[in-house]
């Protein structure tokens, strides 16, 4: 049976765009602005959103997403008070949303707790960046039983036999790493990306979202008729962090959005 | 699909991001052909033995086992190692291992200096390229290591994210290592991490273990009745322990206690932790309710750490190793006893080691044998404890 996410990319694959899945740091700056933003995000046609659980040792982040953990970690944001805004969101809006939790916060929380609770609150699918697929299993098995999509990360790193096992267990989408590195918006994508994304094609027939670095909508262009879907994360932090008024901030997110949108497809 | 490896138990496994799993994979091939290498096996006992200065004494401490009043103590002398502790041991055997590699860059984290300073002087004595990652705290508290790294040669980057201390210096150095994995390689100080790390860093410390028993078999002709060691990440205290494993002889380990475990500001993963992934691995960490890490407290900056190396966690469940706890003053104490009884001053974290030996000597019988492993000189520490001690240096 099809996913909601995976209904989402079916359905942007054949309006011939790439889904846009604009990243959030849960509770960023606020909760509250959290969701208000969340909801403009849904307002402005966004397909998907990931919400990033904050986390006190994010590894895999990079300078943006790291200060916007510590903020929201300072407000004392909880998992408890991430699933509600999951909840709040769907309320307001029929979207699919993957959570971004390290796994230490799954694992502390109860891994089929967890699960169960997000399920719960509405969430579709859960990307966890440190977790490898060799030591996934019992998370895989209580996810599922959730009904809920795991999506593992690919890396330009990652030999053909790894691609091959990363999408057997991947469900919903496969997140695909765009440059060596951590979190954070770049200037410009690696030349190698486009091999990259044919390379992992060639193994697989899931739905292929790509994250990392992107800020721009030209990066996006590059991208249509190569992968299914762009992850935007650091860029949309940065602007969040720029804009303190919430008029401006909405007009500027505005601005940023129909730009990728303009670029998708 | 098999399970993933380098499990000790349910403990250890690698969890890290995707990006890095393919440079642990090349990792352990390269180490697993080096352990049936003797070529690499000769190489590295040539610079352990003409370089940092294997084999170490396993030195009788008589005035201290007399003041005790109990066990007749052997210290093993680690602390007579190059650099001053038994981390060389572990960063001659990674750097060989990068050569091997074909790496040309050279990473590590450091909390008060010490890994920092053995990885640097590696690196220096094969002329790679080496970077140090040290929390603002530490560099603050440490300056004199600081610049030690830099006379050797190496850079050292300051990490201004999180708590600014040990813990975030490793998660600066991942990060630079998924940036750079290709040419770089990250030389990480304890049994800590994803799989290789813990074992491959237990491997390069268990010289100190074989040495001891040998030595202990020489001089008294049987094993000994207990074996101490102080534990932080838990490098040391498995190197010396593991030996020892599943004998008849009593292994104690001895977390920081800080100011007390009853206060929160502690080392103690494993006595008051919880299980956990933190840097690569399941273990026991200190946590909140959510899973948020929590900031460790040690006078002792090499124990001032929130996690423990999985395969301890694994010897915890397993009743292998009894887990203790001395605090901050506890360690002061023995610092100075053994300064002034022996004229020896131990590293702050051996001198947890020595503080529950403290207690456990006096009831022992004199015709038992304690060896406790003194990882590391004190110099490092004298003006620390001279600040807490309330001594004005340069003040009469």
């Amino acid at each position: 049976m099809e996913s909601r996410i995976e209904k989402t990319f079916k359905k942007t694959r054949a309006q011939g765009r790439l889904a846009l899945m604009p990243y959030l740091t849960g509770g960023y700056p606020t909760l509250a602005d959290c969701l208000e933003i969340l909801k403009l995000l849904a307002d402005l046609g966004c397909d998907l959103i990931e919400l990033g659980v904050p986390f006190s040792d994010p590894l895999a982040d990079g300078p943006t997403i790291q200060r916007s953990i510590q903020v929201a970690l300072s407000q004392g944001v909880n998992l408890d008070h991430i699933f509600e805004l999951v909840r709040d969101l769907k309320t307001y809006a029929d979207m699919p949303v993957c959570l971004m939790p390290y796994y230490n916060i799954p694992y502390r929380y109860g891994r089929g707790k967890f699960a169960r609770k997000a399920a719960e609150s509405g969430v579709d699918g859960v990307i966890i960046p440190d977790l490898s697929i060799e030591d996934s299993e019992s998370w895989r098995k209580v996810a599922w039983k959730e009904g809920l999509d795991t999506v593992f990360l690919a890396a330009p790193t990652s030999s053909l036999e790894r691609l091959k096992r990363i999408s057997q267990l991947s469900r919903g989408f496969i997140y695909c790493v765009s440059l060596l590195g951590v979190t954070g918006a770049r200037r410009e994508l690696p030349p190698e990306l486009k091999e990259f994304i044919l390379t992992i094609r060639e193994v697989t027939d899931k739905y292929l979202a790509v994250g990392f670095g992107i800020s721009r909508g030209q990066q996006v262009e590059a991208l249509r008729g190569l992968a299914d879907g762009v992850i935007i994360g650091s860029a949309l932090i940065d602007l969040i962090e720029e804009n303190k008024d919430p008029t401006e901030r909405s007009k500027r997110l505005k601005a940023f959005i129909g730009e990728i949108r303009e670029a998708s497809g | 699909m098999k399970r993933g490896k380098g499990h000790f138990g349910p403990f250890g496994g690698a969890y890290v991001p995707e990006t890095i799993m393919s440079a642990l994979e090349e990792l352990e091939a390269a180490y697993l052909k080096s352990k049936k290498d003797k070529e690499f096996a000769q190489e590295l006992d040539y610079y352990l033995r003409n370089y940092a200065g294997r084999p170490t004494p396993l030195y009788h401490a008589e005035r201290l086992s007399q003041t005790l009043g109990g066990a007749q103590i052997y210290l093993k002398r680690e602390d007579l190692l190059h650099t001053g502790a038994h981390k060389i041991n572990n960063t001659l055997g990674q750097v060989l291992l990068a050569r091997r590699m074909g790496k040309t860059r050279i990473i590590a984290e450091t909390g008060a200096g010490q890994h920092g300073v053995a990885t640097a002087t590696a690196a220096a004595l094969f002329g790679l390229e080496c970077q140090i990652y040290m929390g603002e705290e530490d560099v603050r508290r440490q300056s004199l290591n600081v610049f030690r790294m830099k006379l050797l040669g190496a850079e050292v980057i300051t990490v201004h994210s999180g708590s600014k201390t040990l813990k975030d210096a490793i998660n600066e150095a991942m990060r630079d290592w998924v940036t750079n994995v290709r040419n770089t390689f990250y030389i990480l100080g304890s049994v800590v991490g994803p799989h290789p790390y813990p074992g491959m860093v237990r491997d390069f410390q268990r010289v100190i273990g074989e040495e001891t028993k040998k030595q202990i078999m020489k001089i008294s002709g049987r094993l000994p009745d207990y074996v101490l060691a102080c534990v932080g990440g838990g490098s040391n205290s498995i190197g010396i322990f593991y030996p020892f494993l599943r004998t008849s002889v009593k292994l104690i380990g001895v977390e920081a206690a800080g100011l007390g475990l009853d206060t929160g500001k502690h080392g103690a993963s494993l006595s008051r932790g919880s299980k956990g992934v933190l840097h690569g691995s399941l273990s026991y960490v200190l946590e909140d309710e959510y899973g948020q890490i929590l900031p460790a407290h040690s006078v002792s900056a090499g124990l001032d750490y929130p996690g423990v190396g999985p395969e301890h966690s694994y010897f915890k469940e397993q009743g292998l190793v009894q887990y203790e706890t001395a605090t901050d003053q506890e360690a002061l104490e023995a610092f100075q006893l053994l300064s002034r009884t022996e004229g020896i001053i131990p590293a702050l974290e051996s001198a947890h080691a020595l503080a529950y030996a403290m207690k456990v000597a006096p009831r022992s019988r004199k015709d038992e044998l304690m060896v406790i492993n003194l990882s590391g000189r004190g110099d490092k520490d004298v003006t620390v404890v001279a600040e807490i001690l309330g001594v004005k240096l340069g003040e009469d």
